[in-house]
């Protein structure tokens, strides 16, 4: 018996894949191979289920098949440690792990979570891991939304896992404390993998996995597992508050529409509603972080009507508390540009000068992309066109430099005589 | 991040022609062994030579909209002559890369420290996302 593969299916088959790595590893004891016999399970499940329609049980198919790898894998293993030594009694041991009977535990999902966010891992290789153990993505989806060759991800996760192993990390739940001290780490992949989703390169938007997505589906699968964390509740409403203006940030060309040039009409209603919902159940919990503040802020955007009518002294407050709570230039910068828009542009001014003694941030393109923009706002077109033009030298996004460069070519309109 | 580091060599870098044998192969072995290094690293996604500049072309649209090809390359002192593309975490680490690549050993097994051009790919994240 099978049902039909339809649009829920790829949904369904990716959400299994933690949950049946967490059944073989703890099976085999082998948390490495285990990952590379899911993979090869998922990589089965895609091509066959489409065509075969989905089996009954899909968990226990996936677990069978991946434990068939295993033992396949166990067994030339031990053949070639026999040919060296000759170790006859593992072959048995062997025979009685081919009975599948899933143990599931349901804090697999969670226990793979901070492993594959573990500190010792480089964000590079934490978000590859996490994509393929957690997410249940191919090595293949994983290379293509990186735009690198499908080798070159493959080594990035062997190596991740090698990490893993060499630090003694062991499978099992981390202590309640040891997940407070790692929960931010966790927190910081996943916001990772959002905003690599929202990178673009040249064609990259052409046939490219939706990170922004992905990173939507396993935030909010750690929301069900850790319902009553107020930051991770924040992070999945920061998400979806941002990803709600998602259709309206480009323009057909791919050009970058900044918010208050977009069509708020196009913005996402029921994203926004959720968002706001499940920021506003947060911040009752009373513990206020820094996935809570950004999202208040996004909110207050997404609430607003026009530029206009946004309630610019609201998010200056929050961007006053943000700045106490996880204290950034990138803060710093954000918080002139609503002082600005409170104040005058001449007080984002002032503030900006504090952060060209900033070794972090100065000489960031940003730093001028903003103060050309309050150049502009206090009639001084000259140093604005300057401004636009260091700052597209200096940008590494080229959406971001198109919009820059053209900023500066219109002001540069206006100067010509005889124009308006 | 994506960078690219671009190798330049003297056009009298052909000289290269003329290498002992011993020193070719361990100039080759060594590339071949930074290749691995990076491919092992999954930093590596792409890594070309390019031939020597007398097989370049100059190419410009003619009236017609149609090529017009000049014969050889112009006198230019320095040349391309092979490219890595590489993603790395930080531009520390694609500076290290650098530095090895360009202390590739030459003639006499001594270093070249050949110039490496190390520029970002533009695919940085947009401003919201900073």
């Amino acid at each position: 018996m099978t049902n039909k593969w339809d649009a829920t299916s790829e949904h369904l088959l990716r959400g299994l894949a933690p949950q049946v790595l967490g059944a073989v590893a703890r099976r085999f004891r082998d948390f490495s191979s285990a990952e590379d016999a899911v993979q090869e399970a998922m990589i089965a499940a895609f091509t066959q289920w489409p065509q075969q329609g989905v089996p009954e049980n899909p968990r226990g198919w996936l677990i069978q098949v991946a434990s068939r790898r295993m033992t396949d894998h166990m067994r030339s293993e031990i053949a070639r440690r026999e040919r060296e030594t000759a170790v006859a009694a593992e072959t048995e041991n062997l025979t009685s792990l081919l009975v599948v009977e899933a143990d599931m535990d349901p804090d697999d999902t969670l226990i793979l979570l901070f492993m594959c966010c573990h500190p010792a891992l480089s964000p590079s290789s934490a978000i590859a891991l996490t994509l393929r153990a957690v997410g249940g993505l191919t090595t293949a989806e994983i290379a293509n939304a990186f735009l690198v060759p499908e080798a070159t991800m493959a080594q990035r996760i062997s190596r991740a896992k090698q990490t893993i192993k060499t630090s003694g990390v062991p499978f099992r739940l981390p202590s309640p404390l040891e997940r407070t001290g790692q929960l931010p780490t966790v927190l910081h992949v996943l916001y990772l993998i959002f905003s690599e989703g929202y990178t673009s390169s040249i064609g990259s938007h052409l046939q490219r996995f939706d990170l922004a997505c992905e990173a939507i589906r396993l935030t909010r699968s750690t929301k069900t597992l850790l319902p009553d964390n107020p930051e991770v509740a924040g992070l999945l409403a920061l998400m979806l508050l941002t990803d709600a203006r998602r259709a309206a940030r480009t323009g057909p060309d791919e050009e970058l529409i900044p918010l208050d040039k977009q069509d708020r009409t196009l913005w996402d209603r029921s994203a926004i509603s959720e968002g706001i919902e499940l920021l506003t159940a947060a911040l009752s919990k009373g513990s206020v972080g820094l996935y809570q503040l950004q999202a208040a802020i996004a909110a207050v955007h997404d609430e607003a009507a026009s530029v206009e009518n946004t309630d610019w002294p609201q998010i200056l407050a929050l961007y006053e508390l943000l700045q106490r709570v996880a204290p950034s230039p990138m803060v710093t910068l954000n918080l002139a540009i609503a002082a600005a828009m409170v104040h005058g542009p001449a007080k984002g001014l002032e503030l900006l000068r504090a952060l060209d003694r900033d070794p972090r941030i100065a000489g960031h393109y940003r730093l001028d992309a903003v103060r050309a923009h309050f150049f502009e706002e206090m009639g001084d077109r000259e140093a604005a066109i300057q401004h636009y033009r260091i700052a597209a030298a200096r940008t590494t996004s080229m959406p971001e430099r198109n919009y820059l460069l053209t900023q500066a070519a219109r002001l540069a309109e206006l100067l010509k005589p005889g124009c308006p | 991040m994506k960078y690219i580091l671009m190798m330049n060599t003297m056009k009298a870098g052909q000289g290269v022609l003329s290498w002992p044998r011993k020193d070719l192969q361990a100039h080759i072995g060594f590339m071949m062994g930074v290749n691995q290094e990076l491919h092992g690293r999954g930093e590596l996604v792409s890594a070309e030579g390019l031939s020597f500049p007398d097989q370049a072309k100059l190419v410009r649209a003619g009236k017609d909209g149609q090529p017009v090809t000049d014969g050889i390359f112009p006198e230019s002192k320095e040349f391309l002559a092979g490219f890595w593309i590489i993603d790395v975490d930080n531009p520390q680490r694609a500076y290290e890369i650098a530095a090895k690549v360009s202390a590739a050993p030459g003639p006499g097994g001594a270093p070249l420290n050949m110039p490496i051009e190390v520029r970002p790919v533009m695919s940085g994240p947009p401003p919201e996302m900073l």
